[in-house]
């Protein structure tokens, strides 16, 4: 039996391996349930929002050292849109979300998130706003299950503390209830049900990246962020996650996504932002996009040239 | 190792198949036997170099000293390698208030304990947790030798002579109740040998081993309601991914200070219980040492899992009083079995459940196993 080490220092690679791994994948065979999108995932404080500009970056830079990540940057992300974030390796995709949930700070410009600035909000703040984002390299909890990781997310809007939880009050009660009852349906949703007890270091890669959409979505964010959430996978399992996405957007959440694959991001997107050496080259239209020329000659060059 | 973890496993999915009542008497007689060992004196179990429920007494403080460090290390992954400081703040916050500078009851001593303890821990941890992993460990290693040193130095706690007639808890000295001893395998009740129920004294430590050993399971209890709550699962994340957890909404900062005050309380109980029994306490009861042994209770139990911890606490207590014919060997022996645990079983002895309980999560036994948790 292969024993799994709890404590501070577990790997983080791990799950990369297994992509590829073919007796993985043949145990995924067995046990895959589908996702089941026709529960219904919605929450009222997401869906009710009106119509407008959610989020708006406003002329982000941020340098580390030498090196400027994100040069004077803007766009905006409508309430309900898919709003796709593209551009080759290194662009700064990443590093722009991480100035987005607050992980760095920017040199210089700032962020408005439902018309307020996010100025030194903490990242657990910023979550509790409304905003959650899963992770180019997995970062689930790995001696957690499958569950608990779900309930983790679902815990940034609640509140027990420690004289709830030893009294076990009915805000904890409550909590508990709400939270389980959230898990499952989103279990259901993604497809992962079977799996609820299952330590997400034991889930086959697929089943950790969705996962961490499921994750990111129990916190009732207004604006779902993705890095990457098809990397590793092929084409048809990225076409089913795009659908999903799509069926995300539907449930009335708004998405952020980034993913590499064009012409994918074409097909699910609204609006497309190409970033390239940290700068804006391009925003509009999936059309307009497609035939940008200054979109085509950084972007779909290095595209070419690298596969 | 295999064989043993299933073995105890058919045993509890078979109790776990038993009637709620009966289930619940089985576990009421495991917890009396419990109770009974110092009388009992089983054959095996008991120590003949030293007084078997002294021994016993050790193993249930020491137990709640594992349990509390196991939230600390185990539950939120803070490598606190200065517990032993906590210890000794509760045993002498009992000490000067019960002795050296007012003489209150025993009964408002232990609660001071762990209000002085836990805002100690507070103190501690409010600038050193912002900081990771190894800065802690080496801040919490100076905090221990720090709280020695004051100890040592300062007149107020009358130095390296400690403090002495530390208040016992009051005594109801109800019946006498005669001990077991034993000829190889025969029993016979021993009219000499008897435990005053409940007369705390110098010469008897039952009644000291009743009182902790009911600390130790309510604490038990309070540590099941914590990790299985909001505030358990906040723990476990920041200990699997700090980052992660925060951007989960997690206010990490705040989780791992709760989990610092927590594990100081229970060691600062722990350290009044100390007191209490001892009557007498002097800084060199508070050396380093102490605090490697107590992350070896925790490491070697099976971080996380609190059984396992206070398997280990009792393991590591009571072996080296049972195999005092060894001397120093015991020392060396200790240093090998720790070497072979960290090489072939680096999770520990019992690691937390849920590795097993998501191993076997396809035999859909998780509830049988839930059943055995929710008893604790
Ligand atoms: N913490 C950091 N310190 C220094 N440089 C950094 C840091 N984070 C990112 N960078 C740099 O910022 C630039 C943008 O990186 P970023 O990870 O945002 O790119 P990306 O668009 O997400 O690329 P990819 O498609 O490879 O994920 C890179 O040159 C990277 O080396
Ligand atoms: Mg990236």
């Amino acid at each position: 039996m292969p024993d799994t080490t709890p404590g501070a220092l577990g790997s983080h690679d791990e799950a990369h391996d297994g992509a590829h791994d073919g007796s993985r994948s043949a145990r995924r065979e067995d046990i895959v349930t589908n996702p089941d999108t026709s529960v219904d995932i919605s929450v009222e404080e997401v869906t009710d929002l009106p119509p407008g500009k959610m989020l708006e970056v406003d002329d982000v830079t941020l340098r580390f050292g030498g090196v400027t990540a994100l040069d004077g940057v803007s766009f905006h992300i409508n309430t309900g849109e898919i709003l796709g974030l593209i551009g080759p390796n290194g662009a700064g995709k990443t590093t722009c979300f991480n100035v987005m949930t607050g992980v760095y700070q920017p040199t210089s410009g700032g962020v408005r998130f439902m018309g307020e600035p996010l100025g030194r909000r903490k990242k657990f703040e910023i979550t509790k706003l409304g905003i959650a984002r899963t992770f180019q390299n997995i970062r689930l909890f790995h001696n957690m299950t499958a569950l608990e990781n779900i309930l983790v997310g679902a815990d940034a809007h609640h509140s027990t503390g420690m004289a709830s939880a030893l009294l076990r009050l009915p805000k904890h009660r409550r909590e508990e209830a709400e939270g389980m009852d959230r898990a499952h349906e989103l279990l259901k949703f993604m497809g992962l049900e079977r799996r609820a007890d299952e330590l997400a270091r034991n889930l086959p890669y697929g089943d950790q990246r969705r996962l961490e959409i499921a994750r990111a979505l129990a916190t009732n964010p207004k604006l779902l962020c993705l890095d990457e959430p098809a990397a590793g996978f092929n084409p048809a399992e990225k076409v089913r996650l795009m659908e999903l996405i799509q069926t995300i957007r539907e449930q009335g959440y708004t998405v952020l996504l980034i993913e590499h694959d064009m012409r994918l991001v074409m097909g699910v997107t609204d609006r497309i932002v190409v970033l390239e050496f940290g700068k804006k080259i391009a925003e509009g239209l999936p059309a307009e996009i497609r035939d940008n020329p200054a979109v085509i000659a950084a972007y779909l060059g290095v595209d070419e040239s690298a596969s | 190792m295999n064989a043993v973890r299933n073995f105890f496993h058919s045993i509890r999915v078979r109790l776990g198949k038993l009637p709620r009542w009966a289930q619940l008497v089985l576990w009421g007689l495991v917890v009396l036997l419990v109770y009974l060992l110092p009388i009992i004196n089983p054959p095996f179990l008991t120590t003949t170099g030293s007084d078997f429920g002294a021994v016993l007494f050790s193993c249930a403080m020491y137990s709640l000293v594992a349990i509390g460090l196991n939230i600390v290390i185990g539950y939120a992954g803070l490598l606190d390698l200065g517990y032993i400081g906590f210890f000794a703040i509760g045993a002498y916050t009992v000490g000067m208030l019960g002795s050296a500078h007012a003489t209150l009851p025993l009964i408002l001593l232990v609660p001071a304990a762990i209000v002085v303890t836990m805002i100690s821990g507070v103190l501690l941890g409010a600038p050193t947790l912002r900081v990771r992993g190894d800065y802690l460990a080496i801040v919490t290693l100076g905090f221990g030798e720090i709280v020695r040193l004051v100890l040592v130095n300062s007149g107020w706690t009358n130095g390296s002579r400690g403090i002495s007639n530390i208040p016992t808890p009051p005594s109801i000295e109800l019946f006498d109740i005669p001990h077991i001893s034993w000829q190889g395998l025969t029993a016979f009740v021993d009219l000499e040998t008897t435990t005053t129920f409940l007369k705390f004294s110098v010469t008897d430590s039952v009644p000291y081993y009743w009182l902790t050993l009911t600390l130790v399971f309510i604490v038990l209890f309070l540590d099941w309601l914590m990790q299985n709550s909001r505030v358990g699962r906040a723990w476990e994340a920041t200990r699997e991914d700090e980052d992660a957890a925060e951007l989960m909404g997690v206010p990490t900062f705040r989780f791992k200070l709760l989990a610092f005050a927590t594990g100081a309380a229970i060691g600062g109980l722990s350290g009044a219980m100390f007191a209490t029994k001892q009557q007498f306490i002097n800084p060199e009861n508070f050396t380093i040492i102490y605090s490697v042994l107590f992350v070896a209770m925790v490491v070697v139990g099976g971080q996380g899992n609190r059984w396992g911890v206070v398997f280990a606490a009792v393991l590591l207590t009571w072996a080296p009083e049972k195999f005092r014919f060894l001397a120093d060997g015991r020392f060396f022996l200790f240093g090998i079995l720790l070497m072979a645990l960290a090489i072939f079983r680096p999770q520990g002895l019992i690691p937390p459940k849920r590795t097993v309980r998501a191993r076997k999560a396809e035999e859909e036994e998780t509830e049988i196993l839930e059943e055995g948790h929710a008893h604790a």
